[in-house]
């Protein structure tokens, strides 16, 4: 019984241990001032690995779900005579939940995993304590550029994955379905809300950037320098990623929702 | 591996589309019309009962917009809802007799408000209140009264087939 609870305290201890120095890391990427000249290629770098990079999947899975919300609201729609209201169906569900979550998951896929195993590998094979031996801070010249290559990178991403979705919507509900063009853009323009709608799922977005980067990177630093240990971090990395986003999605729901 | 220069490149062209991709969002999908908003005045009007108007409904005039609901409040003291309507400013000769009525899109559709002109030399300004107002339509009421009215009908009838025998 004692023995049982003493697993449960350890267990507890270890994962608060683990948050604080996950917390101390991002503490000093945000406040240790990043230095602007030579730091900025650096991040350049990564916007370019982290961001450009999930173009594609981002793209094609983005212009798919359009696709495939405009047909079966389009069928479930067409039931009660409603399907002119295909368009503010699709505009609202991609730019407050859709958007964001799905940008936030196949990033935490895509570039999260990325991120926890380069770095994995890099403490692994211990470059990163050679270049503290040559005082160059590996937290100012690898974590820090990768967490604000992230963060850059993920609200721009989730505007492309929305407009992307919408026109794929478009493509289905207009082109094939045969709905009018000009009723599926205007009843869209008079139910989304710039401010309500486009606005919070971005900052949904940015919040989410925050919390997959950090994790990414938090999980290759942090990394068990082995090749299993690299394994299970980048395993972590994404499994932590997009459990934190759908929970956070939910809170920052929660919260935005008296604004609609 | 690209050089840094093609990387600059790719990186500033990614922005460029995520910034065109804002822009779409903004003007295609949200309908904000622009960023900064034409110039237009405020007027308003009591109504009894508003229906399901809401804030960013039309303001008509011969089924032409000519601006949008901008706030709606109730009244604490007659318990009507006060409706406030920006309307742009190019339609500045809008008489100040004209009445206001809301109406319902198709069946189904959003409610709006329609402005009736009259034939008053002066013009609504700033501030000014239209006085004649019709209330919404709501189905639910008309379709009451229909059902009263045939169900008085109906006992009508009734009454004329007891009165008919009688007679024979």
């Amino acid at each position: 019984m004692i023995n049982q609870l003493a697993l449960l305290g350890a267990w507890w201890i270890d994962v608060l241990r683990e948050l604080g120095r996950s917390g101390v890391l991002l503490y000093r990427v945000l406040f240790y001032p990043p230095q602007i000249r030579r730091g900025f290629p650096l991040l350049l770098q990564q916007v370019y690995s982290e961001g450009v990079l999930s173009l594609l999947i981002i793209v094609v899975s983005g212009i798919f779900i359009g696709m495939v919300l405009a047909l079966q609201g389009y069928h479930t729609l067409a039931k009660f005579g409603a399907s002119q209201q295909l368009g503010p169906l699709v505009a609202l569900s991609v730019t407050r939940e859709l958007g964001p979550v799905v940008t936030a998951i196949l990033f935490a896929g895509r570039a999260g995993s990325a991120v926890t195993a380069e770095i994995g590998l890099m403490k692994a094979t211990e470059q990163l304590s050679s270049m503290e031996m040559m005082a160059v801070d590996p937290l100012r010249r690898v974590i820090s550029p990768r967490f604000w290559g992230g963060f850059i990178s993920m609200p721009l991403l989730t505007l492309i994955f929305n407009m992307v979705a919408i026109y794929g919507a478009y493509l289905v509900g207009v082109k094939w379905l045969g709905l009018d063009a000009g009723v599926f853009w205007s009843n869209m323009q008079s139910s989304v809300e710039f401010h309500g709608d486009i606005v919070n799922g971005v900052l949904k977005s940015i919040i989410f950037g925050i919390a997959v980067t950090w994790i990414a990177v938090a999980q290759g630093y942090f990394a068990v320098p082995t090749s299993a240990g690299i394994a299970s971090a980048t395993t972590r990395s994404v499994v932590y990623a997009s459990l934190v986003v759908l929970g956070l999605d939910f809170i920052l729901t929660a919260m935005m929702i008296g604004e609609w | 591996m690209l050089s840094q220069r093609w990387i600059e490149v790719l990186v500033g062209l990614f922005l460029l589309f995520a910034l065109l991709a804002l822009a779409g969002l903004a003007f295609k999908v949200s309908g904000l019309t622009s960023l900064f908003p034409t110039k237009s005045y405020e007027i308003s009007a009591n109504f009894e009962d508003i229906g399901s108007l809401k804030v960013r409904s039309a303001v008509k005039m011969g089924g032409v917009q000519i601006g949008q609901v901008s706030d709606i409040s109730l009244d604490p003291a007659t318990f009507k809802a006060i409706v406030h309507m920006r309307i742009e400013d190019s339609f500045n000769q809008i008489p100040d007799d004209s009445s206001a009525g809301i109406y319902t899109a198709g069946l189904l559709g959003d409610n709006y408000i329609a402005i009736t002109p009259m034939y008053s030399q002066s013009f609504m300004k700033q501030g000014s209140q239209i006085e004649y107002t019709h209330s919404a339509m709501i189905l639910e009421k008309l379709i009451g009264q229909f059902i009263y009215k045939m169900g008085g009908s109906a006992n009508d009838k009734e009454k004329g087939n007891e009165n008919a025998p009688k007679a024979q």
